[in-house]
């Protein structure tokens, strides 16, 4: 395209499919503690 | 949903549902104003009129077209439907416990959550005992989840290093017997730091978090012995022994930033520099009335400052340097899936506190709040309705939260901040807010600039 380069289509859609397993870290457990960002979280599943 | 966006002269726009994320020109920007959901065929004639003087009418036509190509591909304009999942929370396991091994500090800092570590409660140190049975109920509670957590929280949790080794002693016995994995993490203020500490730390620690504000003298302002005396000596050498033998586990410097420290940025510098590559520094929650409390009014300098910060980290990694900022971390192709974005940190869910006396809140923020005591791991208690209540406190169940472009990256926020400053765990924090859509923005930008390389 000539005006929109797409950095990323991950999309969320896929996600949810395969989502929800709950191995991934609880997000107030790394570093935060009074900020909560989830977005900076790793996918834990396992395959 | 979209949201478009400038950072660093760079023209963004998001596609909140996929997650897509596309840079633009500027002429793709001034007409998505014109454009509603859904995408209609042609390009609508107000645009046309509107921008006429400032493009021509075939970019117009053609950026539309291409504006078009996205919403087909459903990068763009996408659908929410998502909401059915909102509810799969409800009967989780709990999989994550912050236990305060210490109520109790040997420090004295300004903005302490933790009423300068005793919680409103007295000063206490959590028993072993105490500790085994909040390790049974972990292992009771998280079912056939083998990924567990465990934070070693305070107050100051050194100043009960005896038991953390006891209990760490003992959950890795029942990890065995249960076949669990145990990540552990301890938060630390540093003062108690010394060579058998930080072998322990490196050898048992999946995470470390060590407690700074940044420059020595904002450091100190705030961060204070007992006596009222600064404090940043007393910490950061032991801090940079315990780094350069932490190989390759987990690690974090962590401070909070004031209204004191506004240009935060040169905090997270000044860690830089000292040899700490793994940095957060986040904005202090505390009510408005406080001398140091940031309010809204400090919003445009806030938003100046991580986008300086975004520019300094910007020149060290593009000179083939690392620094890891903690909320600029984004990963745009394999972050959490969606389910696990629309619930948030899990608190009172997935993760809940215990204090040294047994009793379980929903996160260490809620600590000491009567009314959000769910139990008492010595009584066996634990209310299953207030676990119901915060298990569906999600994007979708809070007003702010379901017309917000960043639901997806904050997940709802911090139910409590909600909670201590708008009485509600279902009630945004809206400076909490705020704050987080600037710093999702440039860890866009951020992580962006750097796949634009390999875009299509």
């Amino acid at each position: 395209m000539k005006h929109i380069k797409t950095i990323n289509k991950a999309n969320l859609k896929q996600s949810a499919e395969k989502g929800g397993c709950g191995n991934c870290q609880a997000s107030c457990q790394s570093a935060c503690k009074t900020s909560c960002t989830v977005a900076n979280q790793k996918c834990a599943k396992e395959d | 949903m979209i949201h478009k966006f400038i950072q660093n002269g760079m023209y963004f726009v998001l596609d909140v549902n996929s997650g897509g994320v596309h840079v633009i020109d500027e002429l793709t920007y001034d007409l998505l104003d014109y454009c509603t959901e859904p995408l209609a065929a042609e390009c609508p004639q107000e645009a046309l009129d509107k921008l006429s003087g400032k493009y021509s009418e075939n970019d117009l036509r053609e950026v539309y077209a291409e504006l078009r190509s996205l919403a087909d591909d459903k990068i763009l304009f996408s659908e929410d439907d998502y909401e059915k999942y909102a509810n799969t929370s409800v009967a989780s396991p709990v999989k994550a416990l912050c236990l305060l091994i210490s109520q109790d500090c040997n420090m004295r800092c300004e903005y302490c959550f933790a009423s300068k570590g005793d919680y409103g409660k007295g000063r206490m140190l959590m028993s072993f005992e105490t500790g085994k049975k909040a390790i049974d109920f972990l292992i009771e509670k998280s079912a056939n989840r083998k990924a567990l957590e465990i934070d070693f929280f305070g107050g100051e949790p050194l100043m009960n290093f005896k038991v953390v080794k006891q209990v760490v002693e003992y959950a890795r016995e029942q990890e065995k017997l249960h076949n669990k994995n145990i990540k552990f993490t301890l938060t630390t203020n540093g003062v108690l730091l010394n060579d058998e500490i930080i072998d322990f730390l490196n050898k048992e620690m999946y995470n470390v978090v060590l407690s700074v504000d940044g420059r020595r003298e904002v450091n100190d302002r705030v961060r204070k012995t007992v006596n009222g005396k600064g404090t940043y000596d007393i910490f950061i050498d032991k801090y940079k022994k315990l780094v350069s033998k932490r190989g390759d586990k987990d690690w974090y410097v962590r401070g909070t930033f004031t209204k004191y420290n506004l240009d935060f940025a040169e905090d997270v510098m000044s860690l830089y520099n000292e040899g700490f590559e793994q940095i957060s520094v986040e904005p202090v929650m505390s009510p408005e009335t406080e001398p140091y409390a940031l309010t809204a009014a400090d919003l445009p300098k806030i938003f100046e400052e991580y986008d300086r910060l975004a520019k300094m980290i910007r020149e060290i990694t593009n000179k083939g340097k690392f620094i890891n900022f903690f909320h600029f971390m984004m990963d745009l192709d394999q972050g959490p899936c969606v389910i696990k974005r629309l619930k948030g940190c899990g608190c009172g869910n997935e993760y809940v506190a215990i204090s040294p006396d047994g009793d379980i809140y929903p996160c260490h923020q809620f600590v000491g709040i009567d009314d959000y005591k769910m139990g008492n791991v010595h009584e066996g208690s634990f209310d299953t309705a207030m676990k119901n209540d915060f298990a569906s406190a999600h994007v979708y169940s809070k007003p702010a939260c379901r017309d917000c472009w960043a639901k997806f990256y904050c997940s709802g926020g911090c139910n409590a901040n909600n909670y201590l400053y708008k009485g509600d765990i279902r009630t945004s924090h809206e400076l909490s807010c705020e704050i987080e859509r600037h710093r999702v923005e440039c860890a866009i930008a951020l992580k962006a600039e750097k796949l634009l390389d390999t875009a299509e």
